[in-house]
């Protein structure tokens, strides 16, 4: 009771010092919260500017929008190079932790090959730690699938769309077109980085590479709002990428189709150039491959297989493969005589199966045991005489032979827009001089005037000279683009391809007379060529080769008439061009291993050219004469038909001399 | 017997619903404020309503509980008092004897809902220093501030061993508010508090490594951008980014886009900073300064010494949540486990809050006759 008491008599005091100590704690407390406001100030009012830059900073990030790659038609329109969507693995290297065991655990959702590794961290070496660098190409979608299902373990990685290359022929183009490949860390050296930022893939050869600059384009570029995950959220702003142009080629398709069927598989290339303006018309080289396979990487199985195969089907042979020429120069080399006054059209020479020059045991053979008689240039440009042009090469020498020679584009480049040309060999003292200490030897003139001895060309050249004659003389850079275009609907603009200088020929009647020997080849009866202008529309000029791969042992004639013995022995080679008063096209067929250059080449050129008048409207010609060379409607290709047909006479071309080791051509 | 005890809890409950005897002005505020928070909670979980769903149950339960405690009078929760301070700091030693040897051990399994048995101490400890200084004579002597400061002690060492240096705190406020406002003398307080000071180097040798992280981050975060650093960096940036008047409501991208962690959570008054910007936090603020000066008016007005000591010691411990989280958001304080009162996402604290605030509303329902007449 007393103390209820006594704690009533204190509790006016305890209540008043309880109010002051509420007081003192509220100011306090409000003290308190005036600081910690005071720091929001500082935050947001005076430090505002600065953290809104931070925040954009976070979440905003520039991404380059690569461009669509351009196109490539042939010369109608049809689509030979195309661009599908596909998905790819990408990595933001700055929002992993630890790569290696990322890649580790990613690895067993999505399989990824050590090729795929070791690309990505040379690329990841050179690029920016917020840029996505790709991993993977071309999921499949069970990949995409059971990866979506464990994204959220993998941030930083994302699955991203993308245009990939797809060629819609597929091996018929590989030699023209080339393919596109993936981005290597030395492709990022060689090429404006700012330009391929977003891009995985570049031109590794052919039109894809010659024409990369304008197949590619321009990237754009957009604001994208990324989450601290560095998944894009949203798009805020768009630049958009300038598509690369879409290129038409000088190429026929049907032509092109035709050139391959009528190799029928058999090694070599055919060429077919428009002599009026050097567009390549059809560009086949044999075997080739699927450039499909090396877009998205190509397996190192099926690498090794396309590099460890015997014929090699990756060698571009139309483009790098050097051969002999053996009589298919023999109608340049006419041309030179006339045109440098040394021979007339009427002047004659006596074949007699061997010409020696005067005062040396050495000699050198006609094909047929006997020689051909006497001889005019069109007689000896039909039958393809040794002796004539023995002779005619003499008497031009070495130097005045290189210098004509060398004006039809033997020799050099002929300036083709793809990458990795040739120049081969044209036969001169210069060239000798830096392969060996001997001089020049007459000998050497005399081979090098059926084509055989240091001839080396490739079989771009060999169509390129041809239409050079074909188009009167007239030399144009043979080339494979044609029109670009700005987008689809944008019209197409010609290319300019002017002539490269004048005319090769100094009188219009010295063209006649090389022309008519050539005519005469295909159309008088007794040429070499001689079964292969029935039925046609036109007038074929054209003129075989056959040169050997081996030197000869011994002097002694072949007497194996087998072909396909032969075959092993010979390279097959035919040039020709039609209609023969005002040349259209000019085509070359080399075939590594053919018995003879008119029986296996010819039909093949033939066949192009059948192609070429049903292109240009004609009707499909249908060659009528029985025991003739048959066109590609009629029979299968290497039908028994063709060989037994060669067997009754013997072929009056292959140049058979002792000539030096031949350079197979495959190793430049 | 099984009738009487019928008969009274019938009444018991009519009482409740017919006359809730609830300060209004407080209630008021109450609401407003986890208004705020749920707006925010659903902005900050990217427009989830089962999280703003789940919260808002929580505010109806804390709801249903303060209004059952407005009921109990002050003189009843005082008899309680002991047994339930004793009760509460039992269990934080059974936490620590269980949770031995592991990392960190704060949670009690009862099979239906885990829970913190810290949590209770919240409540238990301004409620036992009241009960402790009620009977004696104010100001407190040396030697009941010494006891006092035992009764403090003691679960709060636990709470900081478990480790939980954010509850830690928040106890032992509560038990220091409760003395403090009990009228210790100024000198003393100088001194406890300078000696305190003194101690800090001590103290640092009994932190965790990870506590001692924090406070090094929290000097400097930039040297530690995407570890420790992290929270408060970005944190920084939502704030700062807000700026005068906010990025608006769901439209703080800071949050949205994953760069804030604990953004439902611990760091929600970021969101709510960015979202809203100065205006708001100001705002909220004067919101809270109310909460607390209407507890202390409450508590002024209380019939005897328990009551007013235990009404301004939750009243002003709540100003250490708001401190203590809004400086951790602001960077100038430490991360330690401190939600923002009625805002962050979290049943423990959100139930407890509202008990507390239930022991207020009884306090204010039986306070002095005189204010009542």
């Amino acid at each position: 009771m007393s103390r209820k008491r006594a704690s009533l008599k204190e509790l006016r005091g305890e209540t008043a010092l309880f109010r002051r100590r509420a007081f003192a704690g509220f100011a306090l407390i409000l003290l308190g919260l005036c600081a910690v406001v005071t720091r929001y100030v500082y935050l947001q009012v005076y430090h505002h500017d600065e953290f809104v830059a931070r925040s954009e900073q976070n979440r905003i990030k520039p991404r380059a929008i690569p461009p669509a790659r351009g196109l490539i038609y042939d010369r109608n329109g049809v689509l030979l190079a195309d661009n599908v969507p596909a998905f790819r693995l990408e990595v933001t290297p700055e929002q992993v932790g630890n790569m290696d065991e990322m890649l580790a655990r990613l690895g067993a959702v999505v399989p990824i090959s050590d090729d795929d590794i070791t690309t990505f961290k040379k690329q990841v070496k050179q690029s920016r730690r917020f840029d996505g660098v790709p991993l993977k190409l071309k999921l499949t979608e069970d990949e995409i699938g059971r990866f979506a299902v464990n994204r959220w373990r993998f941030p930083g990685v994302d699955v991203v769309p993308y245009l990939t290359r797809r060629y819609t022929l597929g091996p018929l183009m590989a030699h023209v077109i080339g393919y596109v490949s993936r981005i290597d860390a030395d492709d990022l050296q060689r090429v404006d980085e700012a330009r391929y930022k977003g891009t995985t893939h570049i031109g590794r050869i052919g039109i894809e590479r010659s024409y990369e600059d304008l197949l590619h384009g321009a990237p754009g570029y957009e604001l994208v709002e990324v989450n601290a995950d560095g998944r894009t959220q949203a798009v805020l702003d768009t630049t958009p990428p300038t598509p690369g142009k879409n290129i038409y080629l000088t190429i026929d398709v049907r032509l092109q189709k035709a050139a391959a069927e009528a190799m029928a598989g058999r090694s070599g290339a055919a060429i077919a150039i428009d002599p009026r303006n050097g567009q390549v018309l059809a560009f086949v080289s044999v075997p080739d491959f699927d450039p499909n396979l090396f877009v998205n990487g190509i397996s190192s199985v099926d690498y090794k297989a396309l590099t460890t195969a015997p014929d090699k089907p990756l060698y571009n042979r139309a483009l790098r493969g050097v051969y002999p020429p053996g009589s298919t120069v023999k109608p340049f080399i006419a041309l030179g005589g006339l045109t440098l006054g040394l021979r007339r059209p009427s002047d004659t020479v006596l074949s007699t199966g061997e010409f020696c020059i005067p005062g040396q045991s050495r000699c050198y053979r006609d094909d047929v045991r006997g020689g051909n008689g006497t001889v005019n240039m069109v007689r000896a440009i039909e039958l393809s005489t040794n002796t004539y042009f023995y002779k005619l090469a003499l008497d031009m020498g070495i130097d005045r032979f290189s210098d004509w020679m060398g004006r039809f584009g033997f020799g050099s480049k002929t300036g083709i827009d793809l990458v990795g040309e040739v120049t081969g060999i044209l036969p001169s003292r210069q060239w000798k001089a830096t392969r060996s200490k001997s001089g020049w030897f007459p000998g050497e003139t005399i081979i090098a005037g059926i084509g055989q001895g240091y001839w080396a060309v490739t079989p771009l050249q060999l169509a390129h000279a041809t239409a050079t004659f074909a188009g009167r003389g007239i030399p144009y850079t043979p080339h494979l683009m044609l029109d670009t275009q700005d987008g689809v609907d944008a019209p197409r603009e010609r290319q300019a391809f002017p002539p490269t200088g004048p005319s090769l020929i100094r009188k219009p009647a010295d063209w006649d007379t090389v022309n008519e020997g050539m005519e005469a080849v295909i159309n008088s009866g007794k040429g070499t060529g001689r079964k292969l202008g029935g039925g046609f529309p036109y007038l074929i000029a054209g003129k075989s080769g056959t040169a050997e791969r081996f030197s000869r042992k011994t002097d002694a004639y072949d007497t194996n008439k087998n072909t396909a013995y032969l075959a092993t022995r010979h390279r097959a080679l035919f040039i020709a061009y039609t209609p023969a008063d005002d040349p259209k096209i000019a085509v070359a067929v080399v075939l590594e291993a053919g018995a003879w250059g008119a029986a296996d080449s010819g039909p093949i050129a033939r066949k192009i050219l059948d192609q070429w008048v049903v292109d240009e409207g004609g009707q499909r010609p249908v060659d009528t004469t029985p025991g003739q060379v048959v066109t590609a409607d009629a029979l299968p290709e290497a039908a028994p038909a063709e060989n037994s047909s060669v067997q009754g006479a013997q072929p009056a071309e292959a140049s058979s001399v002792l000539v030096p080791p031949e350079d197979d051509g495959e190793d430049q | 017997m099984i009738e009487q005890l019928s008969v009274r809890l019938k009444r018991f409950g009519l009482r409740l619903l017919t006359r809730p005897r609830l300060d209004l002005p407080l209630l008021l505020a109450l609401i407003v404020l986890a208004g705020a928070g749920l707006s925010t909670l659903y902005s900050a979980g990217g427009g989830n309503y089962s999280l703003v769903g789940g919260q808002a149950a929580r505010f109806v339960l804390g709801g249903v509980l303060m209004v059952i405690i407005s009921r109990i009078p002050p003189p009843v929760l005082r008899s309680w008092t002991p047994w339930l301070y004793a009760g509460s700091t039992a269990l934080l030693l059974v936490v620590a004897v269980l949770g031995e040897g592991r990392g960190a051990y704060r949670w009690l399994d009862l099979g239906v809902m885990r829970f913190q048995p810290s949590e209770l101490l919240k409540l238990t400890m301004p409620m036992m220093v009241a009960w402790y200084l009620h009977p004696r004579q104010l100001p407190p002597s040396w030697k009941d501030i010494i006891v006092v400061g035992l009764l403090i002690a003691v679960p709060a060492g636990l709470i900081a061993e478990q480790p939980d240096l954010g509850t830690a705190l928040l106890v032992a406020g509560a038990g220091a508010f409760a003395l403090f406002l009990s009228g210790m003398a100024w000198w003393r307080i100088g001194l406890l508090v300078g000696s305190a000071a003194a101690a800090v180097p001590v103290a640092w040798q009994f932190l965790h490594e990870y506590q001692r992280n924090r406070v090094r981050t929290l000097l400097d975060p930039e040297s530690d951008p995407l570890g420790n650093g992290w929270h408060i960096i970005q944190s920084k940036i939502a704030v700062g980014s807000g700026g005068m008047f906010g990025k608006g409501w769901q439209h703080g991208t800071q949050s949205r886009l994953d760069f804030l962690p604990e953004h439902t959570t611990d760091f929600i008054f970021a969101v709510f900073s960015e979202e809203f910007g100065l205006v708001g936090v100001i705002a909220i603020m004067v919101l809270y300064a109310f909460i607390i000066g209407r507890c202390l008016w409450i508590a002024m007005n209380a019939r005897d010494t328990y009551s007013r000591l235990l009404a301004g010691a939750i009243g002003m411990s709540f100003f250490v949540y708001v401190a203590v989280n809004g400086g951790m958001v602001a960077g100038i304080l430490p991360v330690v486990g401190v939600p923002m009162p009625l805002v962050s996402y979290g049943g423990t604290s959100a139930v407890s809050l509202l008990t507390g605030f239930g022991v207020l509303m009884s306090i204010h329902a039986n306070r002095k006759l005189h204010d009542s007449a």
